[in-house]
Protein backbone atom coordinates (compact mmCIF):
# COMPACT_ATOMS: atom_id res chain seq x y z
CA UNK A 1 0.00 0.00 0.00
CA UNK A 2 0.87 3.62 -0.43
CA UNK A 3 1.66 6.26 2.70
CA UNK A 4 2.48 9.31 3.31
CA UNK A 5 5.16 9.59 5.47
CA UNK A 6 5.60 13.44 7.43
CA UNK A 7 8.73 14.55 9.52
CA UNK A 8 8.69 17.86 11.47
CA UNK A 9 10.65 20.19 13.01
CA UNK A 10 14.75 18.58 13.40
CA UNK A 11 13.77 15.17 12.40
CA UNK A 12 12.38 16.81 9.01
CA UNK A 13 16.00 18.60 8.51
CA UNK A 14 18.09 15.29 9.35
CA UNK A 15 16.05 12.93 6.86
CA UNK A 16 16.08 16.33 4.43
CA UNK A 17 12.24 16.44 3.37
CA UNK A 18 9.34 17.05 4.79
CA UNK A 19 7.39 14.25 3.39
CA UNK A 20 7.16 11.34 1.18
CA UNK A 21 4.67 8.81 -0.44
CA UNK A 22 6.36 5.20 0.36
CA UNK A 23 4.90 2.06 -0.74
CA UNK A 24 5.21 -0.91 1.79
CA UNK A 25 3.81 -3.82 3.38
CA UNK A 26 4.30 -2.39 7.13
CA UNK A 27 1.50 -3.97 9.44
CA UNK A 28 2.64 -1.31 12.13
CA UNK A 29 4.42 1.58 12.65
CA UNK A 30 7.49 -0.15 14.39
CA UNK A 31 7.54 -2.13 11.14
CA UNK A 32 7.34 0.77 9.23
CA UNK A 33 10.42 2.73 10.53
CA UNK A 34 12.32 -0.41 10.39
CA UNK A 35 11.56 -0.29 6.31
CA UNK A 36 12.40 3.68 6.50
CA UNK A 37 15.64 3.44 8.66
CA UNK A 38 16.97 0.97 5.79
CA UNK A 39 16.12 3.34 2.87
CA UNK A 40 19.43 5.65 3.44
CA UNK A 41 21.90 6.85 5.80
CA UNK A 42 19.77 9.82 6.75
CA UNK A 43 16.49 7.91 7.34
CA UNK A 44 18.42 5.00 9.83
CA UNK A 45 20.27 8.20 11.63
CA UNK A 46 17.13 10.16 12.30
CA UNK A 47 15.45 7.31 13.32
CA UNK A 48 18.19 5.08 15.02
CA UNK A 49 16.81 6.55 18.51
CA UNK A 50 13.50 6.60 18.94
CA UNK A 51 13.21 8.17 22.56
CA UNK A 52 12.91 11.61 21.65
CA UNK A 53 10.37 10.71 18.39
CA UNK A 54 7.05 11.11 18.93
CA UNK A 55 4.16 9.60 16.41
CA UNK A 56 1.01 10.67 14.87
CA UNK A 57 -1.32 7.76 12.74
CA UNK A 58 -3.78 10.04 10.53
CA UNK A 59 -3.13 12.83 12.24
CA UNK A 60 -4.24 11.25 15.74
CA UNK A 61 -1.06 10.88 18.53
CA UNK A 62 -0.44 7.36 18.14
CA UNK A 63 2.91 4.51 19.76
CA UNK A 64 5.12 2.09 17.50
CA UNK A 65 2.22 -1.18 17.80
CA UNK A 66 -0.37 1.40 15.91
CA UNK A 67 -1.81 -0.51 13.21
CA UNK A 68 -1.32 0.73 9.33
CA UNK A 69 -4.67 -0.72 8.36
CA UNK A 70 -6.41 1.35 6.39
CA UNK A 71 -3.90 4.60 7.02
CA UNK A 72 -2.93 7.09 4.76
CA UNK A 73 -0.75 9.32 6.45
CA UNK A 74 1.85 8.64 9.22
CA UNK A 75 3.68 11.24 11.13
CA UNK A 76 7.41 11.48 13.04
CA UNK A 77 8.35 14.46 15.01
CA UNK A 78 10.20 15.65 18.02
CA UNK A 79 8.33 16.36 21.57
CA UNK A 80 6.00 19.16 20.98
CA UNK A 81 6.70 22.52 22.59
CA UNK A 82 3.55 24.92 21.78
CA UNK A 83 2.26 27.20 24.01
CA UNK B 1 -16.29 27.85 20.57
CA UNK B 2 -13.31 28.04 18.18
CA UNK B 3 -10.17 27.48 17.53
CA UNK B 4 -7.52 29.22 14.65
CA UNK B 5 -4.43 28.30 13.69
CA UNK B 6 -3.12 31.60 12.18
CA UNK B 7 0.33 33.26 10.74
CA UNK B 8 -0.83 37.08 11.34
CA UNK B 9 -1.29 38.19 14.45
CA UNK B 10 -4.13 38.44 16.45
CA UNK B 11 -5.63 41.79 18.73
CA UNK B 12 -5.90 40.50 22.25
CA UNK B 13 -8.21 42.95 23.82
CA UNK B 14 -10.80 42.83 20.46
CA UNK B 15 -10.67 38.95 20.90
CA UNK B 16 -11.41 39.10 24.60
CA UNK B 17 -14.49 41.79 24.01
CA UNK B 18 -15.80 39.82 21.42
CA UNK B 19 -15.51 36.26 23.23
CA UNK B 20 -16.42 37.75 26.92
CA UNK B 21 -19.93 39.36 25.11
CA UNK B 22 -20.54 36.38 24.09
CA UNK B 23 -19.35 32.87 24.91
CA UNK B 24 -19.13 35.19 28.32
CA UNK B 25 -22.02 37.01 29.19
CA UNK B 26 -23.95 36.03 26.45
CA UNK B 27 -24.31 32.38 27.49
CA UNK B 28 -24.87 32.86 31.19
CA UNK B 29 -21.06 33.11 32.34
CA UNK B 30 -20.09 35.19 35.35
CA UNK B 31 -15.94 34.38 34.64
CA UNK B 32 -14.03 34.76 32.10
CA UNK B 33 -9.96 33.63 32.35
CA UNK B 34 -7.60 34.36 29.62
CA UNK B 35 -3.76 33.62 29.19
CA UNK B 36 -1.38 34.54 26.18
CA UNK B 37 2.09 33.42 25.53
CA UNK B 38 4.49 36.18 24.39
CA UNK B 39 8.26 35.41 22.57
CA UNK B 40 10.64 35.96 25.64
CA UNK B 41 14.07 37.44 24.78
CA UNK B 42 15.63 35.09 27.03
CA UNK B 43 18.05 37.72 28.34
CA UNK B 44 18.96 39.22 24.76
CA UNK B 45 20.08 35.48 23.14
CA UNK B 46 16.91 35.76 21.03
CA UNK B 47 15.05 38.05 18.69
CA UNK B 48 12.37 35.82 17.77
CA UNK B 49 11.10 32.50 17.34
CA UNK B 50 10.12 30.06 14.41
CA UNK B 51 7.45 27.99 15.00
CA UNK B 52 6.28 24.71 12.65
CA UNK B 53 3.08 23.46 13.15
CA UNK B 54 1.19 20.23 11.74
CA UNK B 55 -0.99 21.31 8.91
CA UNK B 56 -4.54 19.39 9.45
CA UNK B 57 -3.18 17.78 12.59
CA UNK B 58 -2.89 20.80 14.62
CA UNK B 59 -6.45 22.06 14.13
CA UNK B 60 -7.83 18.62 15.07
CA UNK B 61 -6.06 18.46 18.22
CA UNK B 62 -7.08 22.03 19.54
CA UNK B 63 -10.54 21.44 18.76
CA UNK B 64 -10.62 18.38 20.61
CA UNK B 65 -8.67 19.69 23.76
CA UNK B 66 -11.30 22.60 23.82
CA UNK B 67 -14.26 19.87 22.91
CA UNK B 68 -12.43 18.06 26.58
CA UNK B 69 -12.10 21.20 28.72
CA UNK B 70 -15.37 22.89 27.99
CA UNK B 71 -16.95 18.93 28.82
CA UNK B 72 -14.97 18.56 31.96
CA UNK B 73 -15.28 21.70 33.66
CA UNK B 74 -18.49 22.85 32.38
CA UNK B 75 -17.92 26.18 30.19
CA UNK B 76 -20.38 28.11 28.60
CA UNK B 77 -17.06 28.62 25.72
CA UNK B 78 -13.68 28.71 25.07
CA UNK B 79 -11.54 30.32 22.53
CA UNK B 80 -7.95 29.38 21.53
CA UNK B 81 -5.59 31.08 18.96
CA UNK B 82 -2.23 30.10 18.07
CA UNK B 83 0.22 31.49 15.41
CA UNK B 84 3.11 29.74 13.55
CA UNK B 85 5.94 30.78 11.61
CA UNK B 86 8.33 33.37 12.63
CA UNK B 87 7.19 35.77 15.67
CA UNK B 88 9.62 38.88 17.22
CA UNK B 89 10.20 38.76 20.72
CA UNK B 90 7.53 40.24 22.32
CA UNK B 91 5.03 38.95 19.91
CA UNK B 92 2.08 37.19 20.96
CA UNK B 93 2.33 33.79 20.39
CA UNK B 94 -0.93 32.23 21.36
CA UNK B 95 -4.29 32.65 23.41
CA UNK B 96 -6.37 30.88 25.31
CA UNK B 97 -9.46 31.77 26.66
CA UNK B 98 -12.21 30.03 29.23
CA UNK B 99 -15.77 31.16 30.13
CA UNK B 100 -17.73 29.43 33.01
CA UNK B 101 -20.47 30.50 35.41
CA UNK B 102 -18.22 30.71 38.24
CA UNK B 103 -14.31 31.74 38.33
CA UNK B 104 -13.13 28.72 39.88
CA UNK B 105 -14.25 26.58 36.70
CA UNK B 106 -12.41 28.88 34.39
CA UNK B 107 -9.37 28.79 35.91
CA UNK B 108 -9.23 25.49 36.22
CA UNK B 109 -10.20 25.09 32.42
CA UNK B 110 -7.46 27.69 31.25
CA UNK B 111 -4.84 25.64 32.84
CA UNK B 112 -5.67 22.72 31.68
CA UNK B 113 -5.88 23.73 28.05
CA UNK B 114 -2.77 25.30 28.32
CA UNK B 115 -0.89 21.73 30.36
CA UNK B 116 -2.56 20.07 26.60
CA UNK B 117 -1.55 22.54 24.01
CA UNK B 118 2.47 22.68 25.54
CA UNK B 119 2.87 18.76 25.52
CA UNK B 120 0.44 17.35 23.24
CA UNK B 121 -0.52 20.30 20.44
CA UNK B 122 2.01 19.68 16.97
CA UNK B 123 3.77 23.02 17.28
CA UNK B 124 7.94 22.70 17.49
CA UNK B 125 9.71 25.94 18.33
CA UNK B 126 12.87 27.80 17.13
CA UNK B 127 15.45 30.17 18.58
CA UNK B 128 16.28 32.66 16.15
CA UNK B 129 19.43 34.88 17.70
CA UNK B 130 21.05 37.93 16.09
CA UNK B 131 23.01 35.60 14.03
CA UNK B 132 20.06 33.46 12.80
CA UNK B 133 18.21 30.31 13.40
CA UNK B 134 19.69 28.39 16.05
CA UNK B 135 18.46 25.39 18.29
CA UNK B 136 15.33 23.59 18.69
CA UNK B 137 13.91 24.31 21.60
CA UNK B 138 13.26 21.18 23.76
CA UNK B 139 10.12 19.68 25.74
CA UNK B 140 10.41 20.39 29.80
CA UNK B 141 10.20 17.18 31.56
CA UNK B 142 8.24 19.91 33.84
CA UNK B 143 5.43 20.18 31.15
CA UNK B 144 5.10 16.49 30.51
CA UNK B 145 4.59 15.92 34.14
CA UNK B 146 1.81 18.73 34.41
CA UNK B 147 -0.40 16.90 32.70
CA UNK B 148 -0.58 14.19 34.81
CA UNK B 149 -2.65 15.88 37.23
CA UNK B 150 -5.32 15.78 35.08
Amino acid sequence: MALDVLYFAWLRERIGQPRERVETQARTVRELVAELAAMDEWHAAALADLTPVRIAVDQELADLDASLEGVREVAFFPPMTGG
Amino acid sequence: MTARVQSVPFDLGAELAGFGAGAGAGAGAGAVVSFSGLVRDEDGRLVALEIEHYPGMTEKALQAYGEQAAQRFGLTGWRIIHRFGRLEVGEQIMMVATAARHRKAAFEAAEYLMDWLKSRAPFWKREIGPDGPGDWVEAKAEDEDALSRW
